[in-house]
Formats: C-alpha cells, sequence, structure tokens
C-alpha cells in the first residue's frame, strides 16, 4: 500500500464519520433549524473529505477537475437549499404563532 | 481499494436510508424535505466511490447532475410553501 493510498483511506474514513454525524444529528438535534446546521455542514464536510481522497487515485487531471467542480456545484446547492429551507421554515413557525394567538 | 471503496459506499447507503427512515415518521413538512438534501449529498458521496471502485468516469457526470437536481428539491418546497402562506407574510 503506498502513501497515496493510506492518505485516501484516512480521508475517505473521516468523511465517512462526517456523513453518520450529519444523520445522528438529524435524528437527534431536537429543533429544526438546529437539524438544519447538521445536514447543511456536517454532511457537506464528508463530501468534501471524500472528493479530496478519491482525488489522490484520480488516473488524471480531467478526473481531478470534474472531482472538484461536482463538490463546488454540491456546495453551492447545499448554500442555497439551507437558505430557502430556513426561510421558508421561519415564515412558517411564525405563521404558527400567530394562528396560536388567534385561537386564545 | 476496491473492496474498501465498495464498503465506504454501502455505509453512505445504510446512512441514506436511516434519513428516509427518519423522514417517513416525521410529519412536519420542513421535516420532510431535510432528510432528502442528506440523502441528496449521500448519493453524489456513492456516485463518487462508485466511479473510482468500478473504473467507470460516467458516474461523476451523473453525480454532476444529482448535484444540480439537489438545489432544485428545496426550490420546488419553498416554491409551493410560499404560495401557500397568507399575502401579508410573503417577504
Amino acid at each position: 500500500m503506498t502513501v497515496l493510498d493510506a492518505a485516501t483511506m484516512a480521508l475517505i474514513a473521516a468523511g465517512l464519520l462526517f456523513f453518520i454525524a450529519g444523520t445522528v444529528g438529524l435524528i437527534r438535534f431536537p429543533d429544526p433549524l438546529a437539524r438544519l446546521h447538521a445536514i447543511a455542514k456536517a454532511d457537506n464536510f464528508g463530501l468534501s473529505l471524500i472528493a479530496l481522497g478519491l482525488a489522490f487515485q484520480a488516473d488524471g487531471w480531467a478526473i481531478v477537475l470534474e472531482l472538484f467542480l461536482v463538490w463546488v456545484l454540491a456546495l453551492m446547492s447545499a448554500v442555497v437549499a439551507a437558505h430557502l429551507i430556513f426561510h421558508t421554515a421561519l415564515q412558517m413557525r411564525g405563521e404558527d404563532d400567530r394562528e396560536e394567538e388567534t385561537v386564545e | 481499494m476496491t473492496a474498501f471503496l465498495m464498503t465506504a459506499a454501502l455505509v453512505l447507503l445504510i446512512n441514506a436510508g436511516v434519513s428516509l427512515w427518519r423522514m417517513v415518521r416525521v410529519r412536519a413538512a420542513a421535516e420532510h424535505v431535510l432528510p432528502l438534501q442528506l440523502v441528496g449529498t449521500n448519493t453524489i458521496a456513492i456516485l463518487l466511490l462508485l466511479s473510482e471502485a468500478m473504473d467507470q468516469p460516467a458516474a461523476l457526470d451523473i453525480a454532476f447532475i444529482f448535484a444540480i437536481l439537489a438545489a432544485l428539491t428545496p426550490l420546488a418546497f419553498a416554491h409551493r410553501l410560499w404560495w401557500r402562506l397568507p399575502s401579508r407574510s410573503r417577504r
């Protein structure tokens, strides 16, 4: 096993840990907005580590470039997704509070 | 190395399954779209791993498409719920 193989295995194992941490956060965190932290950060960092680990095994620079592009696109879509979900969930929560006030 | 990459992909598949199990157990609308995001990221990582393990560079292109589609899911969610809100809270 070469040094590059060892680096790949270590990075992918660390990435898997972050993915599992994201799922545990999704299940265990008490608040919807806290759960958004778990899914928006932990799993994207895991994806970064896995993409970096695989880049050490790539056959050419074209593969490395494509891994990099997939990673950047996934990060950008995660930012957009987290913002949209947060904004909508916050407004829905405000609506629920107002409805409770009128009932009382 | 191939066996290690396949095992990692299997772990991610189980991880995505746990998120989906969580998704069918909750009721609030926002709670349904959160695990979908996690499954989307899991899918991208699985495709990257399989691309290397099975020596199929085309799987990277599929991962690319999944990364684009992962951004459309919350867009559809926000768009639907936005029209359901009363007009005074649409910002």
